[in-house]
């Protein structure tokens, strides 16, 4: 058995992501996200875990330096890159939205939404027939409708509880979201039985949970 | 943009340093002689063409085509893959000589990369076209000598995983009914959304034995035991046409001996259009994408007016090169250092060790300033130097 490398997100999604392989009885190192250590070899599962930031997990994948990943499919729908999506692990739940300062309408010469999604924005808007001009940023993005750089933000909401508290309504939903098992295309089939494991046992799992 | 610096290349573009050209070298030579050895005649065509006839008949995505115009204003591209180009020749050309065209290529392709550095936007494909013969023994023979080759180029840990698309199609209407619907399920499984596949079958307005059917065609993959379970997914003969292929494809891979490189992958969609029988994708042990890739594509000819079938193999040479993963040792090249008075003696002895064969480096030893790192690299040093005949080796 060849050992696979398997690339967790930081943060938000990280516990949960954690808590489900452990659900599925794989014995992950108590320290793994406390630790400063970037990589973490786990010899008894023949596996090794790394943390990188949500929105990088789907390039170290792609690339092939992770056989594995959990990734947002925020962050698939964003960076569309070349892998397997082959689980919906049913956790992190929550969805891309349009939102805004209440009672607005968007500006009719130059509409400007702001956004960590630039891709999904612009896919989104043009879907619906609408040129805008997308204005990307790298994080607290409820500020721009306030501050007066846009009109509307895209953005990820799971409560709505931060848009509330800065006086910001919801004006549309875009797609849900769910954290997702993405495989490389070749690790899919050099490692083909490893792989088949880790996704049977996740599954079983997750239909597990689903009854509950 | 900034003002660029002198050093700097365009996004994807490489040099290839000494070492790892010799690497190269050989690795193609390699693979160049296997494929002389099975009749494949090399060819070269232009490095650039009109994105009306190859940049459309190609299987490269349009955004991955690099554009430019010549002095009457027409769109041209560098030329993306070497298939449509071999399509353009043997329709114009050869396919009036001796049919099948077994033909083959070394060439550079050029894809832009828009995203990010990290891939190559030039690098060098090996591959061969069998065009004007339909059977499955075309198809057998292009694979056995992929394997072949892979052997040859020195590669052991590699797998190709086959599919076919006439099975996916078979299946997909047989269910859906229409072409529409069965082309989008047929995206989700080119995009590899596996999750967007299973979530879009749940909703369809179809029986729950019909959805199950779909659902379990993702997870036919593996050895030849596949196919079996693939038949139990079709409904009477019309559909296992295409399976019916694979496993007397499978058989003539067992007579080359190769089928132990070979596993079946159902649901492998290398292209939305290209492909219209086997695909297939090579994979090699340390490389994150395939090296190489295939199948039959039957409609292509016709594109350039002249209908005939086809199928060949593409690899690429800088994946192989990453799979091999050692480079060449410096070749052993033979160094004469001399000084003016020995200057005819050294040239004699260099022209000697060249006659038989010898990589010989000619030096002058005024023209040196650190001589123990200069011949640092050379396995062999040969001194002319001084008055008397003291030839001294290191």
């Amino acid at each position: 058995m060849s050992m696979l490398t398997i690339a967790m997100p930081k943060g938000r999604i990280f516990e949960e992501a954690a808590a489900l392989m452990q659900e599925a009885g794989y014995q992950l190192p108590p320290e793994l996200d406390e630790s400063r250590k970037l990589i973490i070899e786990v010899p008894e599962e023949n596996m090794r875990f790394f943390l990188a930031k949500p929105m990088d997990v789907a390039t170290y994948v792609e690339h092939g330096v992770a056989d594995v990943g959990i990734a947002g499919k925020d962050v698939l729908l964003e960076e569309d890159r070349d892998v397997y999506e082959l689980l919906d692990l049913k956790i992190s739940p929550c969805y891309l939205a349009v939102a805004g300062l209440p009672n607005t309408s968007l500006n009719e010469v130059a509409p400007k939404i702001a956004t960590k999604y630039p891709n999904v924005a612009s896919t989104y808007f043009r879907g619906k027939g609408e040129q805008v001009e997308i204005i990307k940023l790298n994080g607290s993005i409820e500020l721009a409708p306030l501050i007066g750089l846009s009109d509307r933000i895209v953005d990820i909401v799971s409560t709505g509880q931060t848009l509330r508290e800065n006086g910001l309504v919801e004006y549309e939903t875009i797609v849900g979201i769910t954290s997702r098992l993405i495989v490389n295309p070749v690790s899919y089939r050099m490692k083909n039985k490893e792989i088949s494991t880790l996704v049977s046992r996740l599954t079983e799992t997750i239909e597990e949970k689903a009854v509950q | 943009m900034s003002k660029l610096l002198m050093f700097e290349k365009p996004v994807g573009m490489r040099d290839t340093l000494p070492h790892i050209y010799e690497t190269k070298r050989k690795l193609k030579e390699a693979a160049e002689q296997e494929m002389r050895s099975w009749g494949y005649r090399f060819i070269e065509t232009p490095a650039l063409e009109y994105y009306e006839t190859v940049g459309d008949a190609s299987a490269i995505l349009d955004r991955q085509l690099f554009k430019l115009l010549d002095q009457e204003g027409n769109t041209l591209v560098l030329r993306p893959d070497m298939t449509a180009p071999i399509a353009r020749v043997a329709a114009a050309k050869l396919l009036k000589e001796r049919v099948p065209l077994r033909l083959a290529y070394s060439a550079s392709v050029y894809r832009a990369q828009q995203r990010e550095g990290g891939r190559a936007a030039e690098f060098e494909q090996i591959g061969v076209e069998m065009i004007g013969d339909h059977t499955l023994s075309a198809d057998a023979e292009v694979i056995a000598l992929l394997v072949s080759v892979m052997k040859k180029a020195g590669l052991e840990k590699f797998q190709i995983s086959l599919g076919h698309i006439r099975f996916i199609d078979e299946l997909f209407q047989q269910i859906l009914g229409t072409e529409e619907r069965s082309e989008q399920l047929r995206r989700f499984l080119y995009e590899k959304n596996y999750v967007g596949y299973r979530d879009h079958v749940k909703n369809l307005p179809l029986s729950s034995i019909d959805k199950k059917r779909l659902l379990q065609f993702l997870d036919l993959s593996g050895g030849i035991g596949t196919l079996k379970e693939a038949v139990n997914l079709i409904e009477g003969s019309a559909g296992s046409e295409a399976l019916d292929e694979l496993k007397t494809l499978y058989k003539r891979l067992e007579e080359y001996n190769v089928d132990q490189y070979v596993t079946f992958d159902l649901p492998l969609v290398s292209h939305m259009s290209y492909y219209t029988g086997l695909v297939f994708e090579v994979y090699a042990e340390g490389v994150g994408a395939p090296v190489g890739n295939g199948g039959r594509y039957d409609d292509l000819l016709e594109k350039f007016g002249r209908p005939a079938g086809a199928t060949g193999f593409g690899l690429r040479v800088d994946f192989l090169l990453e799979a091999l993963e050692q480079l060449e040792d410096e070749e052993g090249i033979h160094c004469i250092l001399f000084s003016n008075e020995r200057r005819v003696e050294a040239i004699n002895e260099a022209q000697r060790r060249r006659a038989a064969g010898e990589c010989v480096l000619l030096q002058d030893v005024a023209g040196v300033q650190d001589v123990d790192k200069f011949t640092e690299s050379c396995k062999h040093v040969t001194f002319f130097v001084g008055k008397s005949s003291s030839e001294g080796e290191v």
